[in-house]
């Protein structure tokens, strides 16, 4: 099976995107990283059983097994591993493999949302929504909490030494939650900021296997704080 | 912690913890830091379309907790805090999963009212 945009079997593409200290065929089949893996047995599928059909040419299978959806690439298959081989990678490389309109929708939808807004939330929140929920929500701790007259969650604020980010769902099901951030870095004498464009943290296009759109919403953000002159990103995803 | 930052600011996080709650309160789970497992929530799942999948994933991270006994569970980010009070209701544990800003804001006698969703009836008012 050939993939698209690409003459090179699965087992050709992982090749390339392996560190030069591990490689696909050094693999032992000790079977550590299945072991310590809480998604091995989902979809009748492990780590290491991934890899060995990659290994083995199975590309069909490796192509469109569900697993590498329910796979969070948290690592810990690589951190194990005698032979250091990154197999999330394989699994995001096989995530790129299913044509878009296949992958979940949840995911692809949140990407899209995302791309949509300057602001690049999951959750297409506008940059004026936030702002609004940012302040709606301050003017009443200062009203309403004593000793917190004084708090500030700046917008935009020039110069600031840092730029903070947020869940898209904070300010959109639960604002509250943003509260206890702000006093902590008002305790702390933090010189912060938020920026109505580029401050939402997550990134579902990096899930959605979306390589150019995952790259936008990095650069939208990044573009972001530059534009405000900040000197530290403070992710908070 | 693992994945990007390694075990350093999974330790300094630790020394947080144990000085907001105080020693005696302070429960590790095992395994910890780099051996622990994924809550089930990263890499997309939340929004993955395998609401079944992702819940037997988690059903490691519930165990693990279950065994501390704790009352609370502290989640480092939004994503692994929704996936753990998921898995709290799915496999009825006895814990509540918080977010480290609450804590510290209660110890510091700063937290109000309505930032308190996820503790329970007994911090509901303490330190108001």
């Amino acid at each position: 099976m050939r993939f698209k945009g690409s003459r090179s079997s699965f087992k050709e593409v992982a090749r390339r995107l392996l560190p030069s200290d591990g490689s696909f065929d050094l693999c032992l089949s000790c079977g550590l990283c299945s072991s310590g893996c809480p998604a091995s047995g989902l979809a009748d599928m492990d780590p290491r059983k991934f890899l060995r059909l990659a290994s083995l040419g199975q590309d069909e299978i490796i192509a469109t097994t569900p697993w590498v959806w329910m796979c969070t690439l948290c690592r810990r298959c690589t951190h194990l591993c005698p032979m250091h081989i990154d197999i999330p990678a394989l699994v995001y490389h096989a995530r790129t493999c299913w044509p878009r309109e296949k992958r979940p929708k949840g995911i692809v939808g949140s990407c899209d949302q995302a791309l949509a807004t300057g602001t690049a939330s999951a959750m297409g929140t506008r940059p004026e929504d936030f702002r609004f929920v940012v302040e709606d929500v301050l003017a009443e701790v200062r009203e309403n909490q004593p000793g917190q007259e004084n708090l500030a969650a700046p917008v935009n604020r020039r110069g600031a030494y840092y730029f903070l980010n947020q869940n898209s769902r904070e300010p959109v099901t639960e604002p509250d939650e943003m509260v206890p951030l702000w006093k902590i870095l008002d305790y702390v004498g933090a010189d912060w900021t938020y920026g109505t464009l580029g401050w939402a943290a997550e990134n579902y296009c990096m899930f959605a296997a979306d390589d150019a759109g995952w790259e936008t919403l990095v650069r939208r953000k990044v573009a972001a704080v530059e534009e405000l002159g900040c000197k530290v990103w403070l992710n908070t995803e | 912690m693992r994945k990007s930052l390694g075990d350093g600011i999974a330790n300094d996080l630790r020394f947080v913890v144990r000085r907001l709650v105080g020693e005696e309160n302070f429960v590790e789970m095992h395994p910890n830091r780099s051996n622990n497992y994924c809550c089930g929530g990263g890499g997309g799942a939340l929004q993955g379309g395998f609401p079944e999948a992702r819940r037997r994933y988690g059903r490691l991270k519930a165990e693990q907790i279950k065994a501390t006994g704790a009352t609370y569970c502290i989640a480092p980010c939004h994503n692994c805090h929704s996936q753990i009070h998921d898995l709290a209701e799915h496999y009825r544990g006895n814990w509540r999963t918080v977010h480290l800003w609450t804590l510290i804001c209660l110890s510091l006698g700063m937290l109000g009212e309505a930032e308190r969703t996820y503790l329970g009836p007994e911090l509901k008012e303490a330190c108001l």
